[in-house]
């Protein structure tokens, strides 16, 4: 037994990750972990949306499945499990079948290498970045093959403009990660990393989150991120492929029942896997706000009481509200139920204060708070924004945020390079030019 | 037996070999136009398994630097992928022209 | 240095799927379930090249080929694909010349393969498995080095072959106004 213990607390204060130590078994442990967490996740922000999105339109949202609609994302699950499976008469059943599959597949793969602390993730690949961009461009091929199956015309139509859309914002992603990773050549060694623990370094070492970093690039940068991830994950104002006024719901029209809680699934997890990805590039992944102009005992204390507060505080708005709960003997349930979920919080809460777990829990804490930072955001931006009509969405992907991206790019580049002395590079790459053209004449 | 469960390069190339030998038969069987030009990748990527297992043996006799068959492959790459595009954007010429994705139609300059 | 884990299982079972994947690409009357097969391929490819420490090309076998060139095949399918070439046959009129030629390959490549100089392998492997830490900061070397790397005239070369393909593309299928 105490050996059991002392093997869990090798790995829990390890300092390498599952995939670097090889430890298939740790490896398997984070992976369910990952994977329960985004579970929860994509429960939470069924709820969060339509109770945020209520809010903003001045109404209240489900109140009746749950006390305040929190059981309301399982009632969902229910009926989408039980509903009756029908595939069209004339569509491929093979492809069919498989489309939604490969877009959870590319959703989940992306999960792999995003970092919740300096070693907590599931393995730390040398081309981190790389990888998330890549698998989750595998997303288009799910959604043209689900489109072409369903043998219609509205979801054809849907799917060729969703991943038109969705490779179009594609590249202007690419470009201003480009330019966030060329900033991390500062670092130590002298030499950027695509890996993305190694990025969040940089940022540590460099003592400023890259958003703040050469001041207007950093910031368009980002600007430019945040525009095209809401793009590539098909969400408002850029749903034109599947919003239900327009093209009936687009190329998963056809899709019912559990195969469409999988597309459904997707897109969260997506939407999550790209705010990761802006995290993780501009916003310090997983440091806390401030790590290196207000450092010392005290504010690091300070900072690691923010998660149990935080807890504390939520159990406090339950404790809130079921105070103001109608005091009907037919609400007796849901009173119950509510002051339930509010002691659980705040047990939560009051276990994250001690000195043990405090440390451990600190980084999974910022991060996830940043994570939900940006789906708060995606949220508002639905509640907010006006759609785009497809054509002036392919303007602005293609004539307004491709350029600004290339030119930050250079820029970005530019500015980096004036830190190196001009002797070092200037001169050898025109030195470099010449003997090119002697080589070649 | 150890031969069959310690993978070394001769792996990697039989591998490459018999996918070659996939893309060629794929080539020169192939009715339609399209499934003949999925061969041809099918070509492009053994050849890349080949320089990438090569680059490793490289790797081992003359450091972890030598990665020049990496590099060959990434330029492999961005040629399929130019190539494709070009093969395709010739198909739909061509489909517009004859209404058709059969290699034994294009037979015009035949006498 | 990772020491590799479970290597001929993980080998056998991605150069599996990369053979089942190229038979369904070169059999397949439906040209989606042929492209489907070839994605399968591609990506079972990648997997081979991170097990031969090469994550970089594994990247951009995964970006570039199966998140583009793929994506491209299956638009100009779905562009140009009728029901009539489903219900024919699918074998061209000089596919017996087609086996001969490529039987005769496989026997070239048979024998190359088995009868070797000296001794039982043709290339033996160092055992040596070197650190993938610094892969992609490698292959920038070779590329993009102060005094002209050694393969930055290729890349070069490469781009300009980029955007004579696109020029290219776009020329060939646009519509004759």
């Amino acid at each position: 037994m105490h050996d059991l213990i002392q093997y869990i607390e090798s790995y829990l204060s390890s300092d390498r990750t599952p995939g670097a130590a090889g430890n298939f078994f740790w490896a398997f442990v984070y992976i369910l972990l990952v994977f329960l967490g985004l579970s929860v996740a994509v429960i939470a922000m069924n709820w969060l949306e339509r109770k945020i999105l209520a809010h903003m339109q001045v109404r209240l949202g489900p109140m009746r499945v749950g006390p305040h609609g929190l059981l309301q994302p399982i009632a969902d699950a229910i009926k989408l499990l039980l509903k009756e499976d029908i595939i069209p008469a004339e569509a491929d059943a093979t492809i069919f079948w498989i489309a939604p599959f490969i877009v959870v597949l590319a959703a989940f793969t992306v999960f792999v290498v995003v970092p919740f602390g300096p070693t907590h993730a599931i393995t730390d690949m040398n081309i981190g970045i790389l990888f998330m961009l890549g698998v989750s461009s595998l997303s288009v091929l799910g959604v043209v093959m689900a489109g072409w199956a369903s043998n219609s015309h509205y979801p054809l139509i849907g799917a060729l403009r969703s991943s038109a859309q969705m490779v179009s914002y594609e590249v202007a992603m690419g470009l201003a990660v480009v330019s966030a990773i060329m900033m991390t050549s500062l670092n130590a060694e002298g030499q950027g990393t695509l890996s993305m623990i190694g990025i969040v370094q940089a940022q540590q070492e460099q003592g400023i989150w890259f958003i703040f970093k050469f001041f207007p690039l950093g910031v368009i940068a980002f600007v430019i991120f945040a525009i095209a991830m809401v793009a590539e994950t098909n969400r408002a104002p850029f749903d034109l492929p599947e919003a239900e006024s327009e093209l009936t719901a687009g190329f998963h029209t056809e899709y019912s029942g559990f195969r469409w809680s999988l597309f459904f699934l997707a897109e969260y997890s997506a939407m999550i896997a790209v705010s990761s990805i802006a995290v993780t590039l501009w916003l310090g992944g997983w440091l806390r706000p401030f790590p290196n102009a207000l450092t010392g005992d005290t504010w690091n204390l300070v900072f690691s009481l923010v998660p149990g507060a935080t807890f504390l505080f939520l159990a406090a708005m339950c404790f809130y509200s079921t105070v103001r709960m109608p005091k009907h003997p037919l609400f007796r349930i849901q009173t119950i139920g509510l002051a339930g979920f509010g002691v659980v919080l705040a047990l939560i809460g009051l276990v994250m204060f001690l000195p043990l777990v405090r440390e451990r829990v600190q980084d999974i804490f910022w991060f996830s708070a940043k994570v939900a930072g940006f789906m708060y955001l995606y949220i508002w931006y639905r509640g907010t924004f006006p759609r785009y009509r497809f054509d002036q969405l392919m303007k602005v992907g293609w004539k307004v945020l491709l350029p600004t991206g290339l030119a930050l790019l250079i820029v970005t580049a530019f500015v980096e390079m004036r830190t190196q002395v001009w002797a070092e590079v200037i001169i050898p790459m025109w030195l470099g030019i010449v003997d090119l053209l002697r080589r070649i004449f | 037996m150890n031969t069959l469960l310690q993978i070394g390069t001769l792996h990697y190339i039989v591998l490459g070999a018999a996918l070659f030998l996939l893309g060629v038969i794929g080539v020169l069987t192939r009715r339609n136009v399209i499934i003949v030009l999925m061969s041809i990748e099918l070509i492009l990527n053994a050849v890349n398994l080949n320089l990438v297992a090569f680059s490793r043996y490289w790797q081992s006799i003359h450091g972890p630097a030598a990665l020049h068959g990496q590099v060959f492959a990434i330029f492999v790459i961005t040629d399929a992928a130019a190539e494709a595009a070009i093969g395709l954007g010739i198909l739909i010429a061509f489909f517009r022209n004859k209404e058709t994705v059969n290699v034994d139609e294009v037979n015009l300059l035949k006498w | 240095m990772n020491p590799p884990v479970a290597t001929p299982f993980f080998f056998y079972l991605l150069a599996g799927i990369m053979i089942v994947g190229g038979i369904a690409v070169i059999t397949r009357k439906n040209a989606v379930h042929s492209a489907l097969a070839l994605i399968t391929t591609l990506l079972a490819q990648a997997g081979l090249y991170l097990m031969l420490y090469a994550p970089f090309v594994a990247g951009v076998q995964i970006i570039l080929y199966a998140g583009g060139i793929m994506v491209l095949f299956l638009f100009v399918i779905m562009l140009i694909s009728i029901e009539r070439t489903q219900k024919e046959r699918q074998f061209n009129k000089q596919w017996i010349v087609g086996i001969a030629a490529a039987a005769t390959l496989g026997v070239l490549l048979i024998g190359v393969y088995t009868t070797t100089s000296q001794g039982h392998t043709l290339f033996i492997e160092g055992r040596m498995s070197y650190a993938e830490s610094q892969n992609t900061q490698s292959i920038a070397t070779l590329l993009f080095d102060r005094f002209g790397g050694t393969y930055m005239f290729a890349f070069e070369i490469a781009s300009l072959l980029l955007l004579v393909a696109i020029i290219g593309a776009v020329v060939m299928a646009k519509k004759r106004i």
